[in-house]
């Protein structure tokens, strides 16, 4: 019989497995081949923080879900149109999020009578068999058999066998969207290069994946993607991590000062400190310490040296890092600290994604301890957000939170990315020897309120400072009360005039006057856009503007919110931007929570606009 | 820490003066450690300019804003995490925490253990008073057993720590003791604290006259310290007493003390800072000098171990990687190695 050929925008798969089925490379390799299709993409992994939970429970489900269209795609879809389950746990766990009439493609030998039993289906119950996915196109496949079959005689053990599974279904899905299998096998060749039997085993099933569907008829309709129409250029796949260390590595080179990171590992932040660790030929330094104050306090010592010093961890460890923010903040040395955050409170949701330490990073700290908090949009903005957090650390000599979190650390989309000439310059001022006789002041500031940097081996600049509070300009220990006030003073109009040296907040989309402001920070940005872009379509009065800079807030926020009646605020927490904004501006915003551990879909936030616009 | 030898010093003990007020109890130990530390400095052939003393918090962290170099008061328990941040960025500085009992044994522990272990290449200098001074008199972590403080009201339970025990322990490379009433003493440690490459911890004695006087006058009064301490040199056997006729045998993994009229100084134990074993059994000299037949307590440098620092193997990684790939490419990183062009 003939294949049909069905041609769509977009398409949302979501692969799911047992955590060591090898779904999220699968997964990856599916983004890095439609990224090189050329469509537009958004992905969310999401998988059980157990590295092997036990095998074939609903505990143990690795999901991971793409998105890809011809158009633009800033979100990894509220429903997939086709679930691909390699065992019962994994089609009960994520039933719900298949659209009606979607496609189910499942693995049989998954839904044997231990699987089933794991899955906590009841005796006798096989949904697969029982007609009960009747409203849904259920494709079965002995994928097992089939793997078994194409390696017979390969001399490969029954495990090694079973490990290539995940390159059948690939291979099929490959087909289903008529993808080259090329990236993939270049892949397999990396990264099994010195075993050749399994890099021969692991294509030959990818390929007989893909030659199942050309031969088995069992898929009747394939479908076509095609290529998106976005902003011509250069482009790349990437995740938000890899992109944060790129940032940071960036702004290095831009600064002409040496990379530290002292960073502990902790999930979901762990990725930044390994890319780092592989670019040692950029000339930078990776430290991983003995704990998280170890982890800030070697970035500090470094920073006192004249590195870019960073730290990296999650909300835990941030937790830990605290007071030593707060001799960052005395200290007035530059330094990142970036937090991929994810759900708390204390361990809470590890591989799970969450917004609920911006409180912490604005005003979690002893005494006034203010610093600037920048945040990430989306896993590309990673790169420009984190440069953006270290020139200001450097130009403006002060701590930088740089707030990221899980699901832009683990998401991936199309990268335009830069050119290093393109990047904005980052001027690191160090202060120089004075003449003979003059005595040097550490705490001397400039315009920007910002004290130079004076690193040892500077002859004559010989200089101590300190956690206790100091006295204006000489930096000596001082414990007079009207120093200490007017210090305290000092060090906020510092922080609030870097205002002064950041972009006028813009609207994203929709009209400058209106109904509804939007305002949404961080990784909900894509659902955001989705959401407004389909409320302005269906005639709504609303407009969308997402806050990079969280502290100090751009100069024109507060007029700007005045344009429209209500202001709305989406987040992944309790609401805690919302809080920040009216009680600055004393706006009458209303929140949106979602708390979660994923993100907002977004038709859940349209309906929700809806109702106010 | 390496030395750079000069002909001339660049400068004097003077010029380490700060014209900030020294803010210690008056007859405090710290006076005299700031004084030999002032002295020994300029002798090192370093440039002033290129030194660093870190501290913590604590009376003896205090000490950086009377040194005119660099320095930094940091936060209770991380001088030890900051010097290392710093001296793995700039191996050229010459780095010195200042730390003491609490400080780097109470709340700085794992710092401590884990510079040790990494031998980063900075010196050392533990404060030993054996009691919280700054707060006001708690026990510390090195306070004896049985100690009655404002915390401790009918005396502590907690075992001390044995400092060069836990430090040999933390695979430290350089372990030495002084005390703050030798400055002879102290100045020849901290010339060899310096000249070691890697980790250098001097354990000084320190006399905390408010809240815990005496708590090492056996070991540094007249009357008692010929026969309380036992002054140890490389290459020399281990003798003492007023009259030196006390000496230090070993049999096989026990030692003993003997009567210099019984065996000749070629019997006994010659010291051996290489010496990993036994380096251990002379931290264990370690009884508390009240509770009967005891060892004498040793002072001078246990162990000295040559091995490769940190900062020098993470140097080496960086410079291998450039060799390996050439210095880094900012633009073809960016790229990677999979990408598209969308045309307009």
């Amino acid at each position: 019989m003939e294949n049909t050929t069905l041609h769509a925008t977009e398409a949302t798969i979501l692969f799911a497995g047992d955590s060591g089925d090898g779904i999220q490379l699968a997964g990856d390799q599916f983004t890095n081949t439609t990224a090189l299709h050329g469509n537009d993409l958004s992905t969310f992994p999401n998988f059980p923080a157990e590295i092997r939970a036990p095998q074939g429970t609903l505990a143990g489900v690795s999901g991971f879900q793409i998105k890809f269209g011809s158009t633009e795609i800033y979100t990894p879809g509220d429903h997939c149109d086709m679930l691909v389950v390699m065992n019962a746990a994994a089609l009960k766990a994520n039933l719900k999020q298949l659209k009606a009439g979607g496609i189910i493609i499942a693995n049989t030998e998954g839904f044997d009578p231990k699987n089933l039993r794991l899955a906590k289906y009841p005796d006798g119950v096989n949904p697969i068999e029982d007609g009960s996915l009747d409203a849904f196109r259920l494709f079965k496949i002995d994928v097992t058999k089939m793997t078994k079959a194409t390696l017979d005689g390969s001399g490969l053990g029954t495990k090694e066998i079973d490990r290539t599974k995940n390159m059948f279904v690939l291979g099929f899905i490959y087909w289903i969207y008529n993808r080259s299998l090329e990236t993939t096998i270049k892949f397999i060749e990396q990264k099994f290069g010195k075993r050749p039997e399994i890099v021969d085993a692991n294509v030959k099933t990818l390929k007989a994946g893909y030659h199942y569907g050309e031969t088995s008829e069992t898929f009747m309709q394939r479908v076509e993607v095609k290529a998106a129409q976005i902003a011509p250029g250069n482009y790349r796949n990437i995740n938000g991590n890899p992109a944060t260390a790129y940032g940071l590595i960036a702004a290095a080179q831009k600064s002409g000062l040496p990379l530290f990171l002292g960073s502990y590992p902790i999930t979901p932040a762990s990725d930044i400190l390994h890319e780092l660790s592989r670019h040692k030929n950029f000339g930078v330094r990776t430290f991983q310490a003995e704990d998280e104050i170890a982890a800030i306090t070697s970035a500090i010592g470094a920073a006192f040296g004249g590195s870019l010093a960073i730290t990296t961890s999650s909300g835990p460890g941030i937790a830990l890092k605290t007071e030593a923010i707060g001799l960052a903040i005395m200290l007035e040395l530059p330094l990142v600290i970036i937090n991929v955050q994810r759900g708390g409170p204390s361990t809470g949701l590890p591989t799970k994604t969450e917004q609920a330490d911006l409180l912490q990073a604005v005003y979690g700290r002893n005494g006034e301890a203010p610093l600037p908090v920048i945040a990430a949009q989306s896993p590309g903005d990673c790169f420009y957000a984190v440069y953006e957090a270290c020139r200001i650390a450097i130009e403006h000599s002060t701590p930088v939170f740089f707030l990221s979190d899980g699901y832009l650390a683990n998401g991936a989309e199309p990268w335009q990315y830069p050119v290093s000439a393109d990047l904005k310059p980052i001027k690191a001022v160090f202060a120089e020897a004075l003449p003979e006789g003059e005595k040097f002041l550490p705490y001397k500031r400039d315009e920007k309120l910002a004290r130079k940097w004076a690193v040892p081996g500077v002859k004559g600049l010989e200089h101590r400072i300190g956690g206790l509070e100091k006295e204006h300009e000489t930096g000596n220990i001082s414990y007079d009360p009207d120093n200490h006030e007017f210090m305290v003073k000092l060090r906020a109009e510092k922080v609030e005039r870097i205002a002064d040296y950041i972009p006028d907040q813009q609207i994203d989309q929709g009209p400058s006057k209106g109904k509804l402001l939007v305002i949404g920070w961080g990784s909900t940005y894509g659902a955001i856009k989705t959401a407004v872009k389909a409320a302005l379509e269906a005639g709504h009065s609303v407009a969308h503007a997402h806050i990079r800079y969280m502290n100090p807030f751009p100069k024109n926020l507060g007029e700007l919110m005045k344009q429209y009646d209500y202001v709305l605020v989406p987040e992944m927490n309790n609401g805690q931007l919302v809080r920040m904004l009216r009680d600055k501006y004393l706006v009458p915003a209303e929140g949106f929570n979602k708390i979660k551990g994923i993100p907002f879909t977004s038709t859940e936030l349209l309906e929700k606009i809806k109702t106010l616009a | 820490m390496s030395t750079v030898v000069n002909d001339i010093p660049a400068f004097t003990a003077k010029d380490l003066v700060t014209d900030q007020e020294v803010r210690w109890c008056p007859g405090c130990g710290d006076y005299s450690i700031l004084k030999q530390v002032q002295t020994v400095i300029p002798e090192l052939g370093l440039k002033r300019e290129e030194i660093v003393f870190i501290s913590g918090i604590g009376c003896s962290s205090r000490f950086p804003y009377y040194m005119e170099t660099y320095g930094m008061h940091s936060i209770h328990g991380r001088a030890t995490a900051i010097a290392s941040g710093l001296k793995i960025t700039r191996p050229e500085l010459s780095v010195w925490i200042i730390t003491g009992d609490g400080d780097s044994l109470s709340i700085g522990g794992n710092h401590f253990i884990h510079l040790l272990r990494r031998n980063i290449d900075v010196n050392i200098l533990l404060f030993n008073n054996e009691i919280y001074g700054l707060t006001k008199g708690q026990y510390s972590p090195t306070s004896e057993l049985g100690k009655v403080t404002k915390s401790t009201p009918m005396g502590s339970v907690d075992h001390p720590f044995n400092p060069l025990a836990l430090v040999l322990g933390a695979e430290g490379t350089f372990v030495a003791r002084s005390m703050d009433r030798d400055p002879i003493h102290l100045r020849t440690v901290l010339k060899r604290a310096n000249a070691h490459k890697g980790a250098s911890l001097v354990e000084i004695y320190q006399n905390c006259n408010v809240f815990n006087d005496g708590a090492f006058e056996v070991f540094t009064e007249k009357s008692s310290k010929a026969d309380e301490t036992l002054f140890i040199e490389h290459g020399q056997p281990l003798v003492f007493g007023a009259q030196k006729d006390k000496g230090i045998l070993i049999d096989g993994f026990t030692p003993r003390v003997v009567s210099m009229n019984d065996v000749s100084a070629n019997d006994l134990w010659i010291h051996d800072e290489t010496d990993r074993v036994k380096a251990g059994i002379l931290t264990r000299f370690f009884d508390d000098p009240k509770n009967g037949p005891h060892f004498p307590r040793p002072f001078g440098v246990f162990y000295a171990e040559d091995r490769f620092t940190y900062e020098t193997a993470l140097k080496k990684q960086l410079e291998d990687a450039i060799t390996a790939k050439g210095a880094g490419d900012l633009d073809a990183l960016l790229r990677g190695s999979n990408t598209w062009q969308v045309k307009g």
